[in-house]
């Protein structure tokens, strides 16, 4: 009886496995199980070593991608499911690093605050193992599963100081956003399914770009793009960010403001690029309304605050639309495409190392002033003039004032924008100027608290900082100044072209 | 010397630069050594400048010299490219002039909050940033040497500067933010329409032509680089950030302010706005020069109405860069010759009112007018010093402020072929009473700062004493080079005049149905050396009688 049933099932054949294509994956997944396991064997005897173990981590898997690189070749797995290209090996590589600066960053606040070590290194592999694979998956269901597997330990990291109301408030905020956003994503899913009849983006993309069922795929592409507006805090779906970023353990905040953003704008430029490509005048409008109203919102509302960390929130939101920018004008021409897509891949790059730089400084001056109120840094280049120095390299990079990184990532920008020649990129380019303007008065207002104010109290006792935090200070604020100066560094390493989508 | 032509300008930016790390390294009580560190570095990149002063080939200085060409960033084919010729190089001495005076003049007077390292640390950046400017030959380099000031300038006001610093220093940041942000956009539009492949000044001046740029696209490419520049300089109505950001400034940060930033923005037109786009500069000049008239005039109301002294000279600067403007909006050899001439002697003069202004500051406590008076009779030298500059600054001939305004407002006479003659003789004669209101405005100060008798509550101060060693180290080579320019303007003419008429033969000989005529308009003009020899006899004459 069991055979007739069994003989109805197509066979399964087992798919070739290009284990090189997937080393990195694998081998994070093993450190991330020898990280739970050791914590199960040696129980408080390990707690030291945990996060140099994690570090470990997060650099070993690059040695198989640059083996990846020098090949050279595009590796196709599962049908076009998983694809290995340049793209995806850059943003693999950014991923672990930026997720080795975030440990570099944990390592005394987790330590020194009575944290869990063990589960929260775990978590935070298990997080960036699931950008790792967004980073190659261009198909919706492994989209899906990546995007999952990216969130969820991030939802409980968030949660981490957890007798803290605000860090409860946080991660219950930031776990229904996401839910809601992936329900959105889904739904959107699901119709691109029931008009493509598959779920590889490449073969998505045929459909839809032939402009059959044009409303359904219209609007499929409109919840994709919204899930996902979500996860990198785009207006108006940015309201999570700001509570959830205050709540959350900084480093905490640092990983999701720099590589949880970087991951929902890889799949949001799969998408864009592999699957709608061709359906400009869906995509396009909507992505430019979301940008111009990013960064003019976000800005308008940093203008606003007094904590640090919700100003970076807001910037953040600000910088989501500087990155979504170059995406509003991709479908003009192939050429244009290419240069969006190097842009974004440029801006996240540069983004991270000025981001992280900044919240290292934070976690640095917090652990002297026990506070991210702006108003409590003041006066700290009289005691700490190193950190405020430092601060001043990352801010004013990230208002994108020359000689430092961030002038050139917003110089591709404004480059894709206005070589796209039309209406539209002329008029964003002019928003995002004028934006730059408004960012620019909130970076120099903290740093105005920071270099002229009075220090509370009189209180002058230098700040000592870690170790492991110089080390994350030092590498991003190197990288920041390098990138300026010769941006061609980082224009070897974006220098990506249109995806290839099997 | 062939080290010097292939490196010299390139130590010359980035030795400042070295200087900042060296005393990075040393400890913040170590005082004076960074004094001596950064007066050190500053004087070899000065002695660079002498170096460069002799060995540069006046006979060719309508030519880049010393230049360097290193790619830079290739897929914009960007390009370090630097380079010295006649107009770059009046400008690029009096950069290397300033910053070693200015530190010299600090040695004993380090504005609250003291901290000598930040502060020298924060010349020296400024430094290498104003240098880089003067010596670009790329778009993209010249956009990141004059952001890199911007810092600098900032933290200088924001940290060391009077009482309504933090508004002031943040003002002048967001306007010039403003200006450049838009500056960049301007400049990328350009690189687009000129085909994407140079954004070094004189390919894409040729490219423009060679492209067909349209003429709409010019004029807003135009507009967005005269609202980057003319911040800077700046030109009415964008001035307001000036009198705020100098009044606040400390006297060192309003000496380099005056003396050589508000150049960055005059410069620019000079070397980029206008060569490459010719015939926008055509189309706006008549606009550029009503602006420039209403600064002129504006600006010297404005100082008859202040009752502070630095607000004053600070308000004075936006006349004179009227002056400035007037002159490069005529278009011509002569316009352009007085305008860099102009940008010389205000950045000499205007330097000196706020270095003596700062010395004022120091001894009364206070620049308010009324409350001071009697200057020369309780520090009769620098009195009198006041006294010559103010001279200086109202262009009284046989000084350097003379051969800024006066060609200028002569070269309005007869503005480059294109431009409506009767407009610019319009402005000629507003510009003419604006230097009769500049001789009111000037003496009147003179008269209630100088003269008179000390008021009660100083006549007695010990505190106000006379011109001090640092003060005449650091004030007599301006005083010196003010006379020297006036009764020899010939040093700054000789070497700009090649230049400029290259600047303007190669742009304004672009063959299009209204201009087809330029070349001979141009050369109608009478050279500026006969003018000269014209002029120099008058003067002569003048001091005869």
């Amino acid at each position: 009886m069991y055979s007739a049933i069994l003989a109805q099932v197509v066979p399964f054949d087992r798919p070739t496995i290009d284990w090189h294509a997937v080393a990195p994956e694998l081998i994070l997944l093993g450190f991330g199980a020898l990280l739970t396991t050791m914590d199960a064997v040696f129980l408080e005897k390990g707690r030291k070593y945990t996060s140099a173990l994690a570090g470990i981590a997060l650099l070993a898997p690059l040695i198989p991608i640059v083996t990846l690189a020098l090949d050279g070749n595009d590796r196709f797995l599962f049908n076009g499911a998983y694809v290995v290209d340049n793209f995806a090996l850059v943003m693999k590589a950014f991923f672990l690093l930026t997720g080795y600066i975030v440990v570099l960053l944990s390592t005394n606040y987790i330590a020194e605050g009575d944290y869990w070590e063990n589960e929260y290194y775990g978590l935070l592999v298990s997080s960036i193992l699931g950008m790792v694979v967004m980073s190659s998956a261009r198909d919706l269901i492994t989209i899906f599963v990546a995007l999952e597997l990216l969130s969820i330990p991030a939802y409980l990291m968030a949660t981490w100081r957890k007798r803290d109301l605000k860090s409860n408030e946080a991660g219950l905020k930031y776990y229904l956003m996401g839910v809601f956003a992936s329900a959105i994503f889904l739904y959107g899913m699901s119709l691109l399914y029931g008009v493509a009849g598959s779920t590889i983006l490449s073969e998505i993309g045929e459909v839809v770009n032939q402009g059959e069922s044009t409303s359904v795929a219209s609007l499929a592409i409109v919840f994709v793009i919204a899930g996902f507006a979500f996860k990198v805090s785009a207006v108006p779906f940015h309201t999570w960010a700001p509570d959830t970023y205050e709540g959350a353990p900084t480093p905490v905040t640092a990983f999701l403001a720099v590589a949880s953003k970087a991951a929902g704008f890889v799949a949001l430029v799969q998408l864009i690029f592999v699957g709608f490509w061709g359906r400009p005048e869906v995509y396009e409008p909507l992505v430019w309304v979301l940008a111009a109203a990013s960064m003019t919102i976000g800005n308008l509302i940093a203008l606003r605050q007094t904590n640090m960390v919700r100003l970076m929130a807001y910037s953040g939101v600000a910088s989501a639309g500087y990155i979504m920018a170059p995406l509003a004008v991709a479908g003009t021409s192939a050429g244009v495409a290419d240069e969006a897509l190097r842009a974004v891949v440029t801006y996240l790059v540069i983004y991270a190392v000025m981001n992280l730089g900044v919240f290292g400084v934070i976690l640095a001056l917090a652990r002297k002033t026990k506070s991210a109120e702006i108003s409590s840094f003041a006066g700290a280049f009289q005691y700490a003039p190193g950190l405020t120095v430092a601060m001043t390299i990352f801010l004013m990079a990230l208002a994108g004032i020359p000689p430092l990184g961030g002038w050139w990532a917003k110089f591709v920008v404004f480059r894709a924008l206005v070589n796209a020649d039309t209406v539209l990129g002329y008029t964003l380019a002019t928003i995002a100027a004028i934006n730059s303007v408004v960012a620019l008065y909130y970076y120099l207002n903290v740093l105005r608290t920071m270099w002229a104010d009075e220090a509370p109290d009189g209180n002058l006792i230098p700040v000592r900082v870690p170790f492991s935090l110089q080390a994350a200070l030092g590498l991003t604020a190197v990288a920041t100044l390098v990138f300026g100066i010769l941006p061609g560094l980082v224009n070897t390493v974006s220098d990506v072209t249109l995806l290839v989508g099997g | 010397m062939e080290f010097f032509e292939d490196w010299g300008l390139t130590l010359a930016i980035f030795l400042p630069l070295v200087g900042v790390g060296i005393m990075m390294a040393v400890p913040k009580s170590e005082e004076s050594l960074h004094k001596w560190i950064a007066l050190g570095t500053s004087l070899v990149v000065a002695a660079i400048g002498v170096v460069l002063l002799f060995s540069f080939d006046y006979g060719r200085a309508d030519e880049l010299q010393w230049n360097v060409t290193v790619d830079w960033i290739d897929v914009i084919s960007t390009q370090y490219a630097i380079g010295v010729d006649g107009i770059s190089l009046p400008l690029l001495m009096l950069t290397f002039l300033i910053t070693p005076l200015v530190i010299i003049y600090s040695w004993n007077h380090f504005p609250e909050p003291h901290n000598p390292k930040a502060f020298l640390i924060l010349i020296l950046v400024l430094h290498s940033g104003m240098i880089g400017t003067f010596l670009a030959r790329d778009l993209v380099l010249f956009f990141v040497f004059f952001e890199v000031v911007l810092l600098p300038m900032f933290f200088m006001i924001a940290v060391w500067g009077g009482e309504d610093r933090k508004y002031a220093s943040l003002k002048f940041f967001l306007y010039t933010l403003f200006g450049s942000a838009l500056m960049l956009v301007s400049f990328l539009a350009l690189f687009f329409l000129a085909g994407g492949e140079t954004f070094s000044i004189v390919g894409l001046a040729e490219a423009v032509r060679e492209n067909d740029v349209s003429r709409t696209a010019q004029l807003w490419v135009f507009g967005g680089m005269y609202l980057g520049f003319g911040i800077k300089v700046p030109i009415f109505p964008f001035h307001t950030w000036l009198p705020d950001a100098h009044t606040q400034a400390p006297t060192q940060g309003s000496v380099i302010l005056a003396a050589v930033l508000l150049k960055l923005g005059t410069y620019g037109f000079v070397r980029i706005a206008i060569p490459i786009l010719p015939e926008a500069a055509v189309a706006w000049a008549p606009w550029i020069g009503l602006m420039a008239v209403i600064g002129i005039i504006y600006g010297a109301l404005g100082c008859l109405a202040q009752t502070d002294m630095k607000r004053l000279i600070a308000f004075s600067s936006v006349a004179h860069m009227g002056y400035v403007m007037l002159g490069i909006a005529t278009l011509t050899d002569w316009g352009l010759n007085a305008a860099v001439f102009g940008m010389v002697a205000h950045g000499l003069i205007t330097g000196m009112l706020f270095f003596v202004a700062g010395s004022v500051k120091e001894r009364y406590h206070t620049l308010e007018i009324k409350r001071l008076g009697g200057l020369l009779v309780q520090a009769p030298r620098m009195g009198w010093i006041l006294g010559f500059i103010s001279m200086a600054s109202l262009g009284l001939p046989g000084l350097a402020g003379f051969w800024g305004e006066f060609p200028a407002i002569l070269a309005a006479y007869n503005p480059a072929n294109g431009l409506p003659i009767g407009v610019f003789r319009g402005y000629m004669v507003v510009a003419a009473i604006g230097t009769v209101l500049a001789a009111g405005y000037l003496l009147w100060l003179l008269q209630r700062t100088a003269m008179g008798n000390p008021s009660e509550e100083f006549a007695s101060d010990p505190h106000i004493t006379d011109t001090n060693t640092e003060e005449w180290l650091a004030w007599s080579p301006l005083l010196v080079l003010i006379l020297l320019f006036g009764l020899v303007p010939g040093l700054i003419f000789n070497t700009t005049d090649p230049a400029v008429d290259a600047q303007l033969s190669e742009c304004l000989t672009v063959e299009t149905d209204n201009k087809a005529n330029f070349d001979v308009g141009l050369c109608e003009n009478e050279g500026i050396d006969v003018a000269l020899a014209n002029l120099g006899a008058t003067v002569e004459t003048a001091e005869g009688e």
